[in-house]
């Protein structure tokens, strides 16, 4: 990303190459540098920080450690926020966390029906799915056919509680821990987390999922 | 107001088509949109509830037809404009053809890691009692105003449960509009599926909202 050249963005003679959204993002980011708004070094790190550093291994870590360690399970139900800042995730859009626990009785699942509300903190940026029509239309309604999409069929008895993000509150499911995982390490456990498990449209990954 | 992002409920979308090893960006050009984006709010100039009113404002068949990132270049233009930074000529042309406005502050490369570390808390302290406790019955009220709102029209006028309290935090329907952030106590607020949906509804499904204090009336 770092390698473009800003000084060429409104040569109109090379608007040909691009697609008119890649021309009019082009053209607005070399005007802003340009007048000064804003700094092309910190665009690059803003991107770098949600390709390499900022993503859903960080709320596989969460989930993980709630699995392993009783007193961890409790903070992070007493207060997400600070429990999940212990293990350095904070910041934009995870300033206000809630955690929610499926248990055998419940599931959970988070949608934003009004824009693309999501855990970046935990989970980095969303999915296309999650920020389109078909989702954010049909989870409140049938979200058990939002679940079929993604291949997970609950017991018709099982209550489902979706979360619909309409202030700054983020939600992070917290998945049922498989059976079979007796004594596996954080880092282990961290690999049945999947990003879905987490917002609550997958489970967990069952071990036989994962390579030995 | 009742534009194209108020959702929930609407039908014919069609079926969530998830991605098998969705990348993060689809083209270049999303990173760039998303980075031109968090950095010209880093400027400080309008809040994150004003950024989702001008994605809002997007007439309907545009906002349905343009991928994500797409609306947020679209609201981001109208911001610019609306803010003085650039002008609509300006956008058309590519061209700098006004001086231009002095920001309140731009976001250096070394001021990213704080400022997406810090994030933007919108807890405030409390400036009125709080006037419901968990497990309190409310109706939350019919209105259909033409700014901002977070009252998804799904959830209006309907019997829910107070299911937690978040303390008192900016109210969108004014910062939206310039008009201040005059906190107010936020609540989720569980319904349950057949109170939303009436006949035919999931009986094992419970919906929440978060919802500020001025949204719910005691039932």
């Amino acid at each position: 990303m770092s390698g473009h050249d800003h000084h060429h963005h409104h040569d109109h003679e090379h608007d040909n190459h691009f697609t008119p959204i890649e021309a009019r993002v082009r053209a607005l980011e070399s005007l802003m540098v340009e007048k000064g708004y804003v700094d092309p070094a910190a665009l690059d790190v803003i991107i770098d920080t949600y390709e390499t550093k900022v993503g859903p291994r960080n709320g596989a870590r969460v989930v993980a450690k709630a699995w392993s360690d009783p007193a961890y399970a409790a903070r992070l139900k007493q207060d997400a926020t600070a429990a999940i800042a212990e293990l350095g995730y904070t910041g934009r859009q995870g300033e206000h966390m809630v955690s929610v626990w499926n248990t055998p009785d419940e599931h959970n699942m988070v949608v934003c029906t009004l824009c693309s509300c999501y855990p970046w903190s935990v989970l980095g940026l969303p999915p296309v799915w999650y920020k389109s029509p078909p989702y954010r239309s049909r989870a409140v309604i049938d979200p058990r056919g939002v679940l079929a999409e993604f291949g997970v069929t609950l017991p018709e008895a099982k209550r489902i509680r979706v979360w619909d993000s309409t202030a700054e509150i983020r939600y992070l499911v917290i998945p049922e821990r498989p059976a079979g995982t007796e004594g596996w390490s954080e880092e282990r456990l961290a690999d049945l987390v999947t990003r879905d498990a987490m917002i609550g449209t997958g489970l967990a990954r069952q071990p036989a999922e994962v390579a030995a | 107001m009742n534009g194209a992002q108020d959702l929930g409920g609407q039908m014919g979308f069609g079926p969530v088509a998830p991605e098998k090893d969705e990348p993060l960006f689809h083209a270049p050009w999303e990173a760039r949109a998303l980075a031109v984006t968090l950095a010209a709010g880093g400027m400080g100039h309008w809040s994150i509830d004003e950024s989702r009113h001008a994605r809002e404002s997007l007439r309907p068949a545009d906002y349905l037809s343009s991928s994500y990132y797409e609306i947020w270049i679209k609201g981001l233009s109208t911001l610019l404009e609306r803010h003085g930074f650039l002008s609509a000529e300006e956008m058309v042309s590519g061209e700098v053809s006004q001086v231009p406005a002095q920001p309140k502050r731009v976001l250096k490369a070394e001021m990213v890691p704080g400022a997406l570390a810090k994030g933007g808390p919108t807890e405030r302290p409390a400036t009125s009692p709080q006037r419901f406790r968990p497990g309190d019955k409310v109706r939350t009220i019919n209105m259909n105003p033409t700014g901002h709102t977070r009252l998804p029209r799904y959830a209006r006028a309907k019997l829910g449960t107070i299911a937690l309290v978040h303390g008192a935090h900016v109210f969108p329907d004014t910062s939206a509009h310039g008009q201040g952030e005059q906190p107010q106590w936020l609540y989720t607020v569980a319904f349950t599926g057949p109170e939303l949906w009436g006949r035919g509804a999931d009986p094992t499904l419970s919906v929440s909202i978060d919802a500020w204090e001025s949204y719910l009336e005691p039932a």
